[in-house]
């Protein structure tokens, strides 16, 4: 049986199944982040001594980790207009772009966390260090999650554009979605945990 | 036809490149504002207004919230109501404090 609505819209929603589905995810998505930065928030104001990002975390790292992040949400949504210019080529090159700049970002995270713990850093140091690796570790799931449907994208799912272009520009813009999400929640917890 | 949309692409990317280069550019500026002397409560404003400026061009231009159809940008106003809503919970708490 075929999956309704998936390249062209509903008559009462005006949407594919799939958009809607994606921003209702997304709305549960802000949601989870609220919690935490709820959490953070109580913690904070909470406690008589909070310590200042910068004095422990590695504020260039996370500048370059900023830019790498941004650039990948560039990429993404150039790989989609790459589908629409019905361009499969450009489309590879772009989200194969997306996919690395994400393994980038992973890779200063890596490096970020490693000389955490290797100080003596640890989430049960202080709450500060807690709420960090909660929400950045979160994050950090969440880049994992959005590449793996990106790399299927650009590789084996590509497959769908011959058959039925329409349905895999939109499941593009869909991932794409997503990861601007990642994108948006990082340019929030950059200032928040490490300049504030 | 054909050629109409192309065009609408083609301008499409040209407003991601300026949002690109301005999403830098605001992040430089995050950065420096906050090695300036300030207090605290101004420091957090400033930083979380560029935040916001940032995610609204992300949200506008990357997401295309800005040209999204009315069932969407209702749902997010339900989310952002109840967003706003969690962030407010530790304030209530203070207002219930017990008095010893």
């Amino acid at each position: 049986m075929d999956i309704p609505y998936v390249d062209a819209p509903r008559a009462d929603t005006g949407l594919t199944n799939g958009k809607l589905g994606i921003w209702l995810f997304l709305a549960s998505e802000v949601m989870l982040f609220g919690a935490l930065f709820a959490t953070y928030i109580i913690l904070r104001t909470g406690s008589i001594d909070w310590p200042l990002g910068r004095d422990i975390l590695n504020v260039p790292m996370a500048t370059l980790n900023t830019i790498v992040l941004i650039s990948s949400s560039v990429t993404m949504v150039m790989a989609w207009a790459s589908l629409m210019r019905k361009d499969l080529g450009k489309f590879r090159l772009f989200m194969g772009l997306t996919v690395m700049f994400g393994f980038g970002f992973l890779i200063i995270k890596y490096f970020e966390y490693s000389a955490k713990l290797h100080h003596g850093l640890l989430p049960s140091t202080n709450n500060f260090l807690a709420i960090y690796f909660t929400l950045t570790g979160l994050h950090a799931i969440h880049v994992i999650g959005g590449m793996a449907v990106n790399a299927y994208l650009w590789g084996p799912g590509a497959k769908l554009w011959k058959t039925r272009p329409e349905w895999f520009t939109n499941r593009v813009e869909y991932a794409g979605l997503f990861w601007h999400f990642v994108d948006l929640v990082w340019i929030f917890l950059f200032p928040i945990l490490y300049l504030l | 036809m054909a050629d109409s949309h192309a065009q609408d692409i083609d301008k499409h990317v040209r407003t991601y490149i300026i949002v690109f280069v301005s999403l830098m550019a605001l992040t430089l500026v995050t950065v420096a504002v906050a090695f300036i002397e300030m207090p605290v409560w101004m420091a957090i404003a400033v930083a979380l207004f560029i935040a916001s400026v940032k995610g609204s061009l992300v949200a506008c231009y990357f997401m295309h919230l800005i040209s999204e159809k009315k069932l969407i940008l209702v749902t997010l106003i339900f989310t952002v109501f109840f967003f706003v809503g969690l962030l407010l919970l530790p304030v209530f708490t203070h207002m219930d404090a017990i008095e010893l």
